[in-house]
């Protein structure tokens, strides 16, 4: 396997929880919620989803329980945000910090024990071309899944009428409201999706990465997911290359210090949130184009009845 | 994190209160102050094991607290605070970077006891206590340089702290023994505890050609990268091997339950005082795992190593050491470098391409 390959292969595995945590948020942002429990969400979808495919022998039935755990948790955000319209930024951090103890507590029984990986795909003749085969047709399903999320999310924010809503209600929820939709319901499916996608996020951690549950696993990438979504301002083909970039960046700093090239690594580490600064900079001074966040983000919604 | 903090100290805080009835007067308690997640299969865990096995030993006369997830830092003096107002008497802070705010709060209330895993700095009611692991490292070089087909060893570091240092020059000190081109390439993680980068790096690693894999980080990920590629490891602080059978050469075990037991009976004997330790293989504060995926003469040379150590006839870092410039170091401790050059050590060998980062 060459040292190319192998980079990039690395760069598509480490990117994509990123990706799919960051799809998830970038949906229920763009429906005006800011759910800054993304890191929660993850890790108790790392920990349901260690234990489905532990107890289960299933990867399948492993990336299901933490879809449904990060469905849960966001469930308990929405009753907070959008069912009492609790402020959303301190709900956010809130749901982080019950989530880390709360895997900490579901991962007790399974700390300690390993599984099977998620399989490599292979399609004969397919997989073995070279360079491209491996990397088009020969890796975990995950990999391949995230990219047909962000397709699937693209095409509905912006060819669908539903998707039209969702993006109004985030943009102005009062003139929604007044249109007749049902702002806080539109939310709450926004909110339930991104859990969905931060649990499946987190659970393709120890079902695919490092097979096995360590608490604490996540690591901040929920945060990176968070910061990915202001880098990608908002937008799915954008939030695609944010997420191999991050994730580019990551892989390449330990390459460059194997290798021994003199870059501090302390530098390096820090260099995906100092690209979202330089891109949160850039989105402010251009006059025209690039989208800005969707003006309704983490204003309180209470439906005038 | 800070929020988990207040809510486990005022947890603690309540405990404190209601334990305070007769009921439990006459138990000395002894408090804990953790780093990582008690499950976090390397440093933490290894220390709550100790934790266990103190309780197991001692139960009937002690009661302990403890708390994870401290981060290092001024944050941690408030989590010693907590654990001092909540009636503990001796107080075991089990990071490095728990140092200064251990310190503190040792002169705050000079009728506690401190026992501060790994720092230098004391006070007449706090110790310190660490273990020589360099010396397990330079056994592991050895072995690994034995190991090696392709002579380069690949090493995850965490921070670039002097211990951390030490145990890379220990290691191609033990490893030019037995080949004096061997090479190692180092990766700074940044983290501890980081699962999903320590793998990352195990991979760019091995990607690079390097056919070993070393850690001083705390997961068993490097581990299971290297099993998963058919390559070789060495674990970090607790047992590995489940992680990568056919991958783990030996591993680093901390032991803290003896050193923790001793200082527990010394506090009920009133026998407590402000000391030093720093010990090695021959006071068991470390041990090493079995020698595993390795030929007979290997594990042979390792045996004679590691009983060469404990016997006090090798010193990993006799004299003379040559830095990377190619200058001896000064020799202060006799026939090898002394205790303070090694707890400070913030150079590289000769034959190490690198550079300490930030340097």
């Amino acid at each position: 396997m060459g040292l190319i390959e192998a980079i990039i292969l690395s760069v598509l595995a480490a990117s994509t929880p990123l990706l799919l945590a960051a799809t998830g948020e970038l949906v229920t942002e763009r429906s005006g919620v800011l759910n800054l429990g993304v890191e929660g969400m993850m890790i108790v979808g790392a920990a349901c989803g260690f234990g489905g495919a532990w107890l289960s022998g299933s990867i399948i039935v492993g990336a299901l329980c933490g879809m449904v755990a990060g469905i849960l948790m966001s469930l308990i955000f929405a009753l907070m945000a959008l069912g009492l319209a609790v402020n959303q930024v301190a709900t956010g951090l809130a749901l982080t910090i019950l989530g880390i103890g709360l895997s900490g507590l579901i991962g007790a029984g399974f700390v300690g024990e390993r599984i099977t990986p998620a399989p490599h795909l292979h399609i004969p003749g397919l997989s073995d071309i070279p360079l491209a085969g491996r990397i088009l047709f020969g890796e975990d399903g995950f990999i391949y899944l995230s990219i047909a999320l962000v397709v699937g999310v693209w095409w509905f924010l912006y060819r669908t009428r539903a998707g039209l809503i969702l993006r109004a209600c985030g943009d102005n929820h009062i003139s929604a409201h007044a249109l007749g939709y049902p702002v806080l319901r539109i939310r709450l499916y926004a909110v339930m999706f991104g859990g969905a996608c931060a649990g499946l996020a987190g659970a393709y951690l120890p079902l695919a990465y490092t097979p096995f549950f360590i608490p604490g696993m996540t690591a901040g990438r929920g945060w990176i997911a968070l910061a990915l979504t202001v880098f990608a301002s908002w937008r799915p083909a954008r939030l695609v290359v944010g997420a191999y970039l991050f994730g580019a960046v990551t892989i390449l700093q330990l390459h460059a210090q194997g290798a021994g090239i003199g870059i501090p690594s302390q530098f390096m580490s820090s260099l995906p949130y100092l690209a979202t600064i330089i891109v949160l900079v850039l989105l402010s001074r251009a006059r025209t184009g690039g989208s800005t966040a969707p003006a309704a983000l983490g204003t309180v919604f209470v439906p005038d009845r | 994190m800070k929020r988990t903090l207040f809510a486990a100290a005022a947890a603690v805080l309540l405990a404190g209160c209601i334990n305070s009835g007769a009921w439990a007067a006459d138990k000395l308690k002894v408090g804990f102050i953790y780093l990582g997640p008690v499950g976090d299969l390397g440093w933490t865990y290894q220390h709550e094991q100790a934790r266990q096995a103190l309780v197991k030993e001692l139960g009937d006369k002690i009661e302990t607290t403890f708390l994870e997830n401290v981060p290092e830092g001024p944050d941690a003096e408030r989590a010693i605070e907590q654990l001092v107002r909540a009636g503990n008497k001796l107080i075991f802070t089990t990071s490095f970077g728990y140092m200064d705010p251990t310190l503190k709060v040792a002169k705050k209330y000079p009728n506690v006891h401190f026992e501060h895993c790994s720092g230098y700095k004391r006070d007449k009611n706090m110790s310190t206590y660490s273990a020589r692991w360099y010396q397990g490292r330079y056994i592991q070089g050895q072995i690994a340089a034995k190991m090696s087909k392709a002579g380069v060893l690949g090493y995850i570091g965490s921070f670039p702290i002097p211990e951390v240092v030490s145990g890379i020059n220990a290691t191609m000190l033990g490893a030019q023994t037995i080949n004096p081109n061997i090479k190692v390439k180092i990766i700074w993680v940044n983290s501890w505890f980081d699962p999903g980068k320590e793998a990352d790096a195990a991979k760019a690693l091995l990607d690079q050609g390097a056919d070993i894999i070393m850690q001083h980080t705390d997961s068993p990920a490097a581990m299971q990268v290297s099993g998963e590629r058919g390559k070789l490891a060495f674990g970090q602080d607790s047992e590995m091997i489940k992680f990568g059978p056919k991958a783990q050469l030996t591993s680093i075990l901390d032991t803290w339950a003896p050193y923790y037991i001793e200082r527990v009976k010394a506090e009920l004997a009133g026998t407590w005082k402000s000391e030093d330790t720093w010990g090695g293989l021959e006071s068991k504060m470390f041990e090493m795992a079995p020698y595993t995926n390795m030929p007979d003469d290997v594990k042979k040379m390792a045996e004679d190593t590691q009983a060469a150590i404990t016997a006090g006839k090798l010193h990993p870092f006799k004299c003379p050491v040559v830095a990377q410039d190619g200058k001896d170091v000064e020799c202060k401790g006799g026939d090898h470098l002394e205790d303070t050059q090694i707890l400070g050590m913030n150079f590289y060998i000769k034959g190490i391409d690198d550079k300490i980062p930030g340097k």
